[in-house]
């Protein structure tokens, strides 16, 4: 069934504002997305309602809390298919690639490994590893793109060739270029040149869009963060086989992480409460579980057809504009909603601002992937990202805005 | 945010035709490099020094409006001045950058119309970038130097 927008967008109060007069357009999903009431509504809940902590006393209120908790957990393991055992409370998707970083690849890469990324990286899926491979004395080898901005799978296959590759940490879906990499694919390919090799995905946009099972991907761990699927920020998870977790050191240490704790010394928790040290984000949890719930509403085969559809508008929308240049694929079938581009001469800052003071907003910048900037040879995009909110009455003011850019800004 | 508050019409003047913009100088003292790297915005300064005066200085880089209007504005309030003349007048458009009213409101010639520019903090750097190249080319021949490259953190 067709997602029904005019429905979300009663549930989102903030689209009801006006700015200068402007209908607040609001393309930056892809940065953060809005969060309707039921999400507030939830977390408001467990504030007025059910507000005591978890795993810990044994009156009433405690154990809701607990299962409002543990609840959200086995709730976005069935969103994922993933076993709850594997899922990891984290702050954000940075977070759950260094829980990994410092838990797997620093405690058990070292100098003969070789870990695999991609030149089209978010620095949190980047960064991270480029740290630990240099503390541990590991090569980084790096996946270049085609001039379609796809993942080049030849090249990858040559970077693979002499088996030294156990860690592989790649993108699902670009933030920039929109590209929904072929995971299991190049999953595969990792797996056949060595067959120990951990292999992690950053599924910040791509499990907020498409429907994602984490069995079916073949992998082992997956990033993921809630402000980007309609849940509030402060909440994320590293999803991942409960057997990786099982060789990982701890993250954090300190409370609920343990068994059991000496005077010197300490042994862990089980996982996932392992990597779970000190109060958790109770409310944040009970309002991602709310967001799931919305997503498993409107059937996540759903969301990805409303969002394919409106990429294809926006992209022809985006072909009227003289001087625009999209980065990225062109098919839709390779690509999701967030569109990077360049308006030709004008640089994305001034863009930027013009969109603004007409409502619209869209993400301006370099987007967290300094060295995919480089591979593009531009300082900066602008980015439109869509989400079910959105609707072809949102690409009008988005091309009213360029157009009107293009014209301040001629020379 | 109006576009009128941040985009004043000298600055799009300058935006579109930038004054002293050249990509090589006779005779320079120095020549420094600048960097926004958060932005992507670069900045190439040259300047001559006659008898401890400007005697040119001269951009060219690429950036936002703001940026590149901003280091043209400079050349222009900058060019004739002694050099500790030059480093003051830097500095009282840094203060302006940061809600300060500027004590040489006349001296600083066009770069008087960046004054709403404080007002949107993300885009102040942009609007220092030319300035702060300025100083650093001064100081930078101060010391008997004659190239420096800074990148810009913030």
């Amino acid at each position: 069934m067709a997602i029904d927008v005019a429905a979300v967008r009663r549930s989102l109060p903030i689209l009801d504002r006006e700015l200068d007069g402007h209908r607040l357009v609001y393309l930056d999903s892809a940065a953060s997305s809005l969060t309707p009431e039921p999400v507030l509504d939830a977390m408001d809940r467990y504030y007025r309602w059910s507000r005591s902590n978890v795993n810990r006393g044994v009156y009433p209120l405690a154990e809701e809390a607990t299962d409002l908790y543990e609840g959200a957990r086995t709730v976005l393991a069935g969103f994922l298919d993933a076993d709850p055992t594997g899922v990891v409370f984290t702050k954000n998707a940075t977070e759950a690639c260094n829980l990994l970083a410092y838990g797997y690849v620093r405690a058990h890469l070292g100098p003969d490994d070789v870990l695999l990324s991609t030149v089209m990286e978010h620095h949190a899926n980047l960064v991270p590893f480029t740290q630990a491979a240099a503390a541990v004395g590991a090569e980084v080898r790096h996946v270049p793109i085609t001039p379609d901005g796809l993942l080049d799978l030849d090249a990858a296959a040559e970077l693979l060739a002499d088996g030294r590759v156990t860690f592989a940490a790649f993108v699902h879906v670009s933030n920039v270029l929109g590209t929904i990499n072929d995971v299991p694919r190049l999953t595969r390919m990792v797996r056949d040149a060595n067959d120990r090799a951990v292999v992690h995905v950053d599924g910040a946009q791509a499990a907020p869009h498409l429907p994602v099972s984490f069995r079916d991907l073949g992998i082992d761990s997956y990033a993921i963060t809630g402000h980007k699927m309609l849940g509030p920020t402060g909440i994320g998870a590293l999803v991942a086989r409960p057997e990786l977790l099982e060789r990982m050191e701890p993250f954090l240490t300190g409370g609920d992480m343990i068994r059991d704790v000496t005077l010197t010394g300490a042994t862990w928790n089980d996982v996932p409460h392992k990597f779970e040290a000190g109060t958790p984000m109770i409310a944040e949890a009970a309002g991602l579980a709310a967001a799931v719930g919305l997503l498993e509403g409107y059937g996540m085969a759903a969301v990805r057809a409303h969002e394919r559809e409106l990429t294809a508008q926006l992209l022809d929308a985006l072909g009227t504009v003289a001087g625009v240049t999209v980065h990225g694929p062109k098919d839709v079938d390779l690509r999701g909603g967030a569109v990077s581009f360049a308006l030709d001469g004008i640089h994305p800052h001034d863009v930027g601002a013009m969109l603004g003071s007409r409502g619209v907003c869209v993400r301006v910048g370099h987007h967290c992937t300094k060295p995919l900037m480089r591979c593009l040879d531009v300082a900066a995009t602008t980015r439109a990202s869509s989400y079910v909110y959105n609707d072809v009455d949102d690409l009008e003011p988005l091309v009213d805005g360029l157009e009107a850019a293009a014209a301040f800004f001629a020379r | 945010m109006s576009m009128e508050d941040l985009y004043q019409e000298i600055i799009l003047d300058h935006y579109r035709k930038p004054k002293n913009r050249a990509p090589e100088l006779a005779d320079e003292a120095v020549h420094v490099h600048h960097s926004n790297p958060l932005c992507g915005d670069e900045m190439d300064l040259r300047i001559r020094v006659v008898d401890d005066r400007l005697d040119a200085v001269v951009f060219d880089g690429e950036g936002c409006s703001i940026s590149q209007a901003s280091a043209s504005a400079m050349t222009q309030a900058a060019v004739g001045r002694e050099l500790k003349d030059a480093l003051d007048l830097a500095e009282d458009f840094r203060r302006m950058m940061h809600g300060d009213d500027p004590a040489r409101p006349d001296d600083l010639g066009d770069g008087i119309a960046f004054t709403g520019v404080a007002k949107f903090p993300v885009r102040v750097k942009c609007a220092l970038l030319g300035w702060m190249a300025l100083r650093d080319a001064i100081q930078t021949f101060e010391r008997g130097a004659s190239a420096h490259t800074v990148t810009h953190e913030e």
